[in-house]
């Protein structure tokens, strides 16, 4: 029943999308597209969530008669994709919503209207596939559509480009997974997932289908070094995409990957773990300090994406390595935490970018250093965009500090682990982890601070102008939901339970029955973390000394120019900059992972011209894997192009000889 | 009834801190000139700059917005909860399990969001000089800090201070080098996160030598005794966190009587003392560091971590 | 007293690895002796605690050549030599201090890796000792091969030794004659690497040994 609800959902969303393509002129068309899918995701969303919360036990199967004729396509409702349901139709509602409301600013709608419920109706068929054709059409159609959305505003610089990368590597993304589901499914060609699970691959086997998982989940979801299209297409599409993509759509890569590896693989072996801890690791710290260096807002929250992604994958391998030891609860517990941080980023990640887009509109400018100032005169995007901030930085109280204190756990808990080389690596990793997180926090006082903070950079931004209703009402939801679920975790971490007793056969101890709603994840005398009370205990004591001092000591304030040692300056060029902000973490960290380096020509004594500083960065993932693999491929072309000035004995004696070989290879083969 | 009478210690653990914090940073002051044989303020000076700053008018610079207003007391409250949750003289208060050491060290960190945004609100590039070094800074002890936890845990099998300092008293624990290392990288994490020599000089007002009053620098009247007293505090909280897992002795529990308390406060008093006296020697007899030496300092002490965690594995794995 | 045994064990132990952090980390000469001295010192305590616990007293004996040769003669004679050489006020340019104290963290856990897996039928503290021994031995390779100066790479050299004689009393198994003699061949490699290092000043007007590279033969 709920998995009909549910494609019946998808139905309804393909259908508006293609009903917009009939009435893309029309001025209306927008409105009824944003309403139809916020009230469809919003139906889906309640559909999962009863799903989840009701009855976690309860898998629901369907098989429709398309598609090939002796599968069938399958779909299922359990509670892993009961989920990652709520997060796609979560950011999908609210995306829905900020659409009523940004869409009409747009130039082109007729090349995002039709694609945005399509888009959305992919990413709920991939969730709800239950067989490997299935998941991989439903894959490659939510591809195809986010690149015609990512294409939408082709004509600015740079759009083209990135959409050829995102296709290539989504190309790339499909072609492996086909082959993981190709070797997963073995001769025989069981390819409905209930086939695949029951059997149990050999371990050189399983190994090849993660590391094919790995290269096609993680290109989607933006692993390092497979990112290099994300922080390009994700700011190209108009913000609300922007959010969809970077918030949901790295998330149902995130579910194909658990879906593979934690659900259809079998046990793990442990350096599984490892690798992709590595991996995580490498991605958080490397995504953040890539985010440092940037100046473009939309482009700085898509390497936090990346980021995150890192953080996700550490507390995914960590469940590895956990499960791979049989250590059920510590398993349940970093998985919980990678699910958690999946949720609470896909929320602080949409309202981040809806907040660029609000910046975007009520400017014209994403280019943080001709920004400035805008708390004055977007007071509430400012407000929604620093509580986003503050999540993004997993500072307490908001969501974002509770899945990375999750993280830290389950990295407390790996001297347990029996392997010396996982002993040794998760304190490392979790180090990492701590720095990502430092830098993320002084990546968003960068972000927040040069776009909101200061003085006005630009005319447009002193121009700038309060975002309207709808897109305000969807930053506040989502703000709602940072807190909600940043000081009553418990409640969450419930939900998240289903999930990981269906993967892991473990789970947390039921934390929302915990006194105080403390979140006590392992025993009470260990760790121990209250959003709650902090939250309240800050709040008092804040207001306390506010109004104690107000009311017993001074109220009185002068307004008057800045202090500013002495020397204030009018100008507001003589601010802070992005780049002058960045440039300690750029010395400091910068030289050796982009060998950045510093150029300072100064006129000499006597002359007026200006001195100069310029910073030469290279991008060393690009530069050492693409690079060389676009060299190659430009070699092959050459070399196969001498092909085509062949005479035609030359091609008959190719096709002949070809056939000869292949025909010899069947006799030996068996 | 007894939830109230738990209350009320905390309570008074909050009142503590929040009264011994500038007392402290004044015998600091005090000693510190004493060494260079100066006569000096009084040791109570903090809490007369404090009383007279917070009769005075704030002058608030034109474009400054509400967050610089909010700032000063979310930083201040964040601080004085964290520091009201370490134990200082007994273990185990009533509100201690709303956070472990990450979180304690999670809400320092969200103090010093809201100063480095404060310090680029009003638009100046003394403000943004400050906020760009202490986030460099934080990116580099954070990573320390997160070493110095991992081996806390590893020993003690929990990152909550109160079984952390529990545990630490027991008489197995012994004479260990990864305890020493980790407390020499506990120390230089919190030297360099409460801008001390050789990291920061809390006394300068050379501006291009600054970093946290860099920050601070438009603030004033009653915004800048909050944001002054939430520093003190900050100092305090390292010194309560230093004691309590590696000097724990004297530290009543949550159970014993006002008897107990007192011994506990008279120890809390008598370490901080010692501790004090420490530092203001040490800030004596070094010289402040270029800013790009710091990444070598908290480089070094983050190795030191994670060679006390290794020599734990090593003890621990036999 | 047994676990304290162990720990006072451990702790010398440890602190060896420690010094031989301190020892890749310091670029200054002088410096460097001074730390070089402390790692030679903290050997020697190590030694004659050994002695103490495994009532070997002729442990004491090594434990005070240890202390005789290396925390004094060499450091003497290896400071009037840099005085000698006028090279006291060099800082040495070591380039990435950050990776090599890194990679020298990578070490240590490579040997405890190594080492606690091997040796699990021994006891306690001879696995600890055995691990933290190899831990010293491959910092000071790599304080040889991150160095150019020839005193740097001398130390580091010495340093490895250190780790040897720790190694040694943990597996109870070093007669003296073999502790004497190689104290002894040290003070001869001491000896003669200071000649050599004369040599290479009045040729090549430097102690950097990359100098000597350009004079291997062509192949």
């Amino acid at each position: 029943m709920a998995v009909a609800v549910l494609l019946f959902c998808v139905g309804v969303l393909l259908a508006t999308g293609v009903g917009a393509v009939a009435g893309a002129r029309r001025s209306a068309t927008a409105a009824i597209v944003y309403g139809l899918s916020l009230l469809v995701s919003a139906v889906a969303l309640a559909v999962a969530f009863a799903a989840l919360a009701f009855d976690s036990q309860w898998v629901q199967t369907l098989r429709l008669p398309v598609g090939l004729p002796w599968l069938g396509a399958h779909f299922r409702l359990d509670a892993l994709a009961a989920l990652f349901l709520i997060v796609v139709n979560l950011g999908g509602l609210t995306a829905s919503l900020y659409g009523l409301g940004y869409g009409r600013h747009e130039e082109a709608p007729g090349r995002v209207l039709p694609f945005f419920p399509a888009f959305l109706a992919g990413m709920n068929l991939v969730v709800l596939a239950d067989d490997a054709f299935t998941f991989l059409l439903a894959w490659e159609f939510m591809s195809l559509v986010s690149w015609a959305l990512v294409m939408a505003h082709h004509r600015e610089a740079g759009n083209a480009r990135a959409g050829y990368i995102y296709l290539l590597m989504a190309s790339f993304g499909t072609l492996a997974l086909l082959l993981a589901f190709g070797l997963l499914a073995g001769p025989e060609g069981g390819y409905a997932f209930d086939a695949i699970r029951r059997a149990v691959p050999d371990p050189a086997l399983a190994t090849a289908v993660l590391v094919l998982a790995l290269l096609g989940a993680g290109s989607k979801a933006g692993l390092v070094p497979l990112h290099v299209w994300l922080p390009l297409a994700h700011p190209a599409a108009p913000s609300h995409v922007s959010a969809l993509m970077s918030g949901v759509m790295t998330k149902v890569a995130v579910y194909g990957f658990v879906r593979i590896v934690f659900d259809l693989l079998g046990p793990p072996l442990w350096w599984w773990g490892a690798v992709v801890l590595v991996l995580g690791g490498v991605t958080a710290v490397l995504g953040v300090l890539y985010a440092l260096m940037q100046h473009d807002l939309k482009r700085l929250l898509a390497y936090h994406t990346v980021e995150n992604i890192g953080i996700v994958f550490i507390g995914l391998g960590l469940a590895l390595s956990f499960q791979a030891n049989l250590m059920g609860p510590a398993a349940a517990l970093a998985l919980t935490a990678a699910l958690f941080h999946v949720f609470n980023h896909s929320v602080f990640k949409s309202l981040l970018f809806f907040g660029a887009g609000a910046v975007l509109t009520a400017t014209g400018e994403r280019d943080m250093e001709r920004l400035g100032g805008l708390i004055h005169r977007m007071p509430f995007t400012a407000f929604a965009f620093l509580a986003g901030s503050i999540a993004i930085s997993a500072l307490p109280p908001l969501n974002g500090f509770v899945s990375e204190w999750l993280t830290f756990q389950g990295i407390l808990l790996s001297p347990k682990l029996p392997q010396w080389l996982l002993k040794f690596l998760v304190p490392a990793i979790g180090a990492m982890l701590a720095l990502s997180a430092a830098l993320a926090a002084g990546c968003f006082v960068k972000a927040f601070g040069v776009t909101f903070l200061g003085r006005h950079r630009s005319s447009a931004a002193q121009g700038a102008r309060e975002t309207d209703g709808f897109s305000l009402a969807a930053m506040f939801l989502l703000v709602f939901l940072c807190l909600l679920a940043g000081v009553l975790p418990g409640f969450f971490i419930d939900g998240l339970a289903p999930a990981t007793q269906q993967l892991l056969g473990a789970r947390l101890e039921p934390q929302a029955e915990m006194a105080w709603l403390t979140l006590v994840p392992i025993a009470e005398g260990r760790s121990s973390y209250n959003g709650l009370l902090l939250f309240l205990l800050i709040g008092a004591a804040a207001l306390l000394c506010a109004k104690a001092i107000h009311r017993w000591a001074s109220r009185a304030v002068r307004r008057s120019a800045a202090w500013d040692c002495g020397f204030p300056d009018p100008s507001p060029l003589t601010q802070y900059t992005a780049g002058s902000f960045a440039q300690p973490i750029r010395r400091v960290f910068g030289t050796v992972a982009f060998r950045a380096r510093e150029e300072v020509s100064m006129p000499p004594p006597g002359e007026t011209g200006p001195a100069t500083l310029r910073v030469h960065m290279r991008d060393l993932v690009w530069d050492g894997l693409y690079v060389p693999v676009e060299r190659f491929i430009g070699f092959a072309a050459d070399l196969l192009n001498r092909v085509q000035f062949w005479t035609i004995r030359a091609y008959l004696n190719l096709v002949f000889f070809s056939v000869v070989l292949l025909l010899m290879v069947l006799t030996l083969w068996s | 009834m007894e939830l109230i009478g738990k209350v009320l210690v905390q309570l008074v653990q909050l009142l503590l801190v929040l009264a011994l914090a500038p007392l402290l940073t004044g015998y600091i002051r005090h000693l510190k000139a004493r060494l260079l044989r100066r006569r000096g303020p009084a040791v109570v000076q903090p809490y007369r700059d404090l009383l007279k700053l917070i009769r005075k008018e704030v002058v608030l610079a034109d474009n400054a917005s509400w967050l610089f207003r909010a700032a000063p007391y979310i930083i201040f409250a964040a601080t004085l909860i964290a520091a009201s949750l370490v134990p200082t003289f007994a273990t185990g208060l009533v509100f201690s399990p709303a956070a472990d050491l990450i979180a304690i060290v999670a809400l320092l960190g969200a103090a010093r969001f809201f100063l480095a945004l404060a310090g680029l609100d009003v638009g100046t590039s003394f403000g943004g000089i400050g906020s760009s070094r202490e986030m460099m800074i934080a990116s580099l002890a954070e990573p320390a800090m997160l070493m110095f936890v991992f081996s806390l845990s590893l020993l003690a099998g929990s990152t909550q201070l109160s079984s952390v300092a529990d545990f630490m008293q027991r008489p197995e624990v012994g004479l260990r080098v990864s305890l020493a290392l980790s407390l020499v990288a506990l120390i230089m994490v919190a030297i360099a996160e409460n801008g001390r020599i050789p990291a920061d000089n809390p006394a300068t007002h050379l501006e291009l030598t600054m970093i946290h009053e860099a920050m601070i620098l438009e603030y004033s009247g009653r915004h800048l005794a909050v944001i002054e007293l939430a520093a003190y505090l900050k100092l305090l909280l390292y010194f309560s966190l230093i004691a309590c897992v590696f000097v724990p002795w004297g530290l009543a529990t949550a159970g014993e009587g006002f008897g107990a308390f007192a011994i506990g406060l008279g120890w809390y008093v008598a370490k901080l003392a010692v501790g004090g006296f420490l530092l203001a020697v040490f800030e004596t007899g070094t010289a402040k560091m270029r800013v790009f030496r710091l990444s070598d300092f908290l480089g070094v002490a983050l190795m030191l971590g994670l060679l006390a965690a290794l020599l734990l594995f090593v003890s621990r794995g036999l | 007293m047994d676990r304290l045994a162990l720990d006072v064990a451990h702790m010398f132990a440890g602190g060896l690895v420690l010094v031989s952090f301190m020892l890749l980390y310091q670029d200054r000469m002088f410096g460097l002796l001074n730390i070089f001295a402390l790692h030679a010192l903290v050997v020697s305590l190590s030694v004659a605690w050994q002695a103490y616990i495994q009532l070997a007293p002729h442990l004491y004996i090594t434990a005070g050549i240890a202390l005789v040769v290396k925390a004094i003669i060499i450091p003497v004679a290896l400071h009037r030599i840099i005085v000698r050489l006028g090279i006291h006020r060099t800082i040495e340019t070591i380039g990435g201090i950050g990776r090599t104290m890194l990679a020298g963290i990578a070490l240590v856990a490579l040997s405890i890796t190594v080492m606690l897996p091997i040796t699990a039928a021994a006891g306690t503290l001879t696995r600890e000792d055995l691990a933290f021994s190899l831990s010293v031995i491959l910092l000071g390779l790599l304080m040889m091969i991150s160095r150019r100066n020839a005193v740097s790479q001398i130390i580091g050299f010495m340093s490895i030794e250190n780790g040897l004689i720790l190694a040694a009393t943990a597996a109870k198994g070093m007669p003296l004659v073999v502790e004497i003699s190689v104290a002894f061949s040290i003070i001869i490699a001491l000896i003669v690497v200071g000649i050599f290092l004369f040599r290479i000043r009045e040729r090549f007007d430097t102690v950097d040994v990359h100098a000597l590279e350009r004079f291997r033969g062509s192949l």
